[in-house]
């Protein structure tokens, strides 16, 4: 039983089909990265699994059970800009993740709640780097600062699944390096299902364990709406890398944790 | 160096800065000094001593008919009017603005409605608000609030939709309900755009205030200003009018300074 399965999906908007017949199975703790041309629908993909936009027809199964039809606390996501709110320092982007769910009728804590939050915020902004500066407000770091703020943000909810929409397409090579060794550290702790779509093909190749192509495979000239993008390819990568996180896997739970702490 | 790469230095522009106010000043008093040698009981253009007679007996004398100091009592009456409409159409703006503009089910109706209301001229409405609520506070209050609480909620609508809709997902993703992100999100968004609109607004309302007290009050700035044009007594109403352009351009300045200290991650701020 894989954790999402895609059954059939299309996406249409008016006249214009912009997936067809999309079937796919993730297994729990793959880093799918998608790429393909400009407009072919990966993001659009992306928001599906977000539960941003609905199907026009088939359905996303996540552990067997509909996707919800509205973004939720099980889906993290980052996006290449305008991902952290610009009001809140970076502890309290972070805390406030933990504030939310607790506190229906304010949405903040106050107190020892509140002290306990940060203080777990705290925690998880230092492994990200972002140790030396939670006090400053979003405005007050780099791009690259701010997208390990964006990430640290999702992941402080424990989703299970986290969705990056070019999460690094507006940073410059170096810093991008540093993101993907962050990432990679992460999603192996944490053992998260990753979607991740990237206009950088070398990106995509060494992030992933699986590559999933998105392109048209019907082209009608006089219409160029008609036909939409189908996953072309679909490779399996970094296999050791997917060994290793299977082999985990496999172990009895307390043992798994400690290797991945390891 | 063409003008249009041509930048003052600071003293310069200090001077600059003075300069159109002091060519003012120097035209009024030279007119007034002239009418005044020719005509000693001209009216027109009174000199600075008679301004500064005309303060004093309005600001340190008590009213010999009331036993009140007019320049004050004038001055809290207005204030009083002032904040109390600004601080209801602040209110008001706010909630409808957030509600038109986060949640589609209130924009749709809510929208082209405040679209309708703003283009109402409050002055044209004056007497129906004087019919209605009567000649005392109510209704000048009324009038600032209505003149000005549609004008807000729409600023405050657009900006509203102008904030980014990957952060009302991401807040979905947090874990916010539609309450709790209006009141995390939207809200503190919103807040120092307020502010800045309160200030484009402040003009309007000092309009409406003087208006409502020109027709029917007992008190208040814009009321004593109409009160003695009866006598032609510019030596009242030009200090006056100072006094209220004084008072207007300091609410100004307070926004503007509550605005850089309290929302320091407001890039629109500094401006």
């Amino acid at each position: 039983m894989s954790f999402i399965t895609v059954k059939n999906v299309w996406q249409q908007y008016a006249d214009q089909v912009v997936l067809e017949g999309l079937n796919l199975q993730v297994n729990e703790g793959e880093f799918c990265t998608l790429v393909g041309a400009s407009g072919c629908g990966k993001s659009t993909f992306l928001r599906l699994l977000l539960g941003q936009e609905r199907a026009s027809r088939g359905e996303i199964l996540l552990d067997g059970q509909p996707l919800a039809g509205e973004p939720d606390a099980s889906r993290g996501v980052v996006f290449q800009r305008y991902s952290v709110f610009p009001h809140l320092t970076v502890l309290d982007n972070v805390a406030i993740g933990l504030e939310l769910p607790r506190s229906p009728l304010l949405g903040r804590l106050f107190g020892s709640a509140k002290k306990d939050a940060r203080e777990q915020a705290a925690q998880l902004l230092h492994k990200v780097g972002l140790g030396h500066s939670l006090d400053k407000y979003p405005a007050q770091l780099s791009g690259g600062m701010q997208q390990r703020l964006a990430i640290a943000q999702a992941l402080i909810m424990k989703p299970r699944v986290l969705l990056l929409d070019e999460p690094f397409g507006a940073l410059d090579p170096g810093i991008r390096k540093d993101m993907h060794g962050l990432l990679l550290e992460l999603w192996r702790e944490t053992q998260l299902t990753v979607f991740m779509v990237t206009h950088d093909l070398s990106e995509g190749f060494s992030l992933g364990t699986r590559l999933l192509v998105f392109d048209k495979v019907r082209l009608d000239p006089h219409a160029p709406g008609a036909y939409g993008a189908r996953i072309t390819y679909d490779i399996p990568l970094n296999s050791e890398r997917r060994a290793r996180s299977q082999a985990i896997d496999a172990l009895p739970a307390p043992l798994a944790g400690a290797l991945r702490i390891a | 160096m063409r003008l249009i790469n041509r930048h003052p230095d600071r003293p310069s522009r200090l001077l600059l800065v003075i300069l159109p106010f002091a060519l003012v000043l120097f035209a009024y008093f030279m007119g007034s000094a002239e009418r005044l040698t020719e005509n000693p009981n001209d009216k027109l253009l009174p000199s600075a001593v008679q301004m500064t007679d005309a303060v004093k007996r309005l600001a340190f004398n008590a009213d010999s008919r009331t036993g009140e100091y007019l320049l004050w009592q004038d001055t809290a009456s207005s204030l009083r009017r002032l904040a109390i409409g600004l601080g209801i159409s602040a209110l008001a703006g706010l909630c409808l603005g957030i509600a038109a503009g986060t949640l589609p089910l209130f924009g749709a109706p809510l929208s082209p409605l405040l679209t309708v209301l703003s283009m109402v001229p409050p002055l044209a409405i004056l007497p129906i608000l004087f019919i209605v609520f009567g000649l005392g506070e109510l209704s000048k209050v009324m009038l600032i609030v209505i003149g000005i609480t549609p004008c807000l909620a729409r600023d405050l609508e657009q900006r509203a939709r102008d904030i980014p809709v990957e952060l009302l997902i991401k807040a979905q993703t947090l874990g916010a309900s539609t309450w709790t992100l209006m009141l995390r999100v939207v809200l503190p968004q919103l807040l120092p755009r307020l502010l800045i609109s309160l200030r484009l607004m402040l003009g309007s309302a000092w309009l409406f205030l003087i208006a409502a007290e020109a027709i029917a009050s007992t008190d208040g700035l814009g009321y004593r200003i109409f009160l003695v044009r009866r006598y032609l007594a510019m030596d009242v109403i030009l200090p006056y009018v100072v006094w209220i352009t004084l008072l207007a351009w300091l609410m100004d300045w307070g926004l503007k300074y509550l605005t850089r200290r309290a929302f320091p991650w407001y890039e629109g701020a500094a401006k």
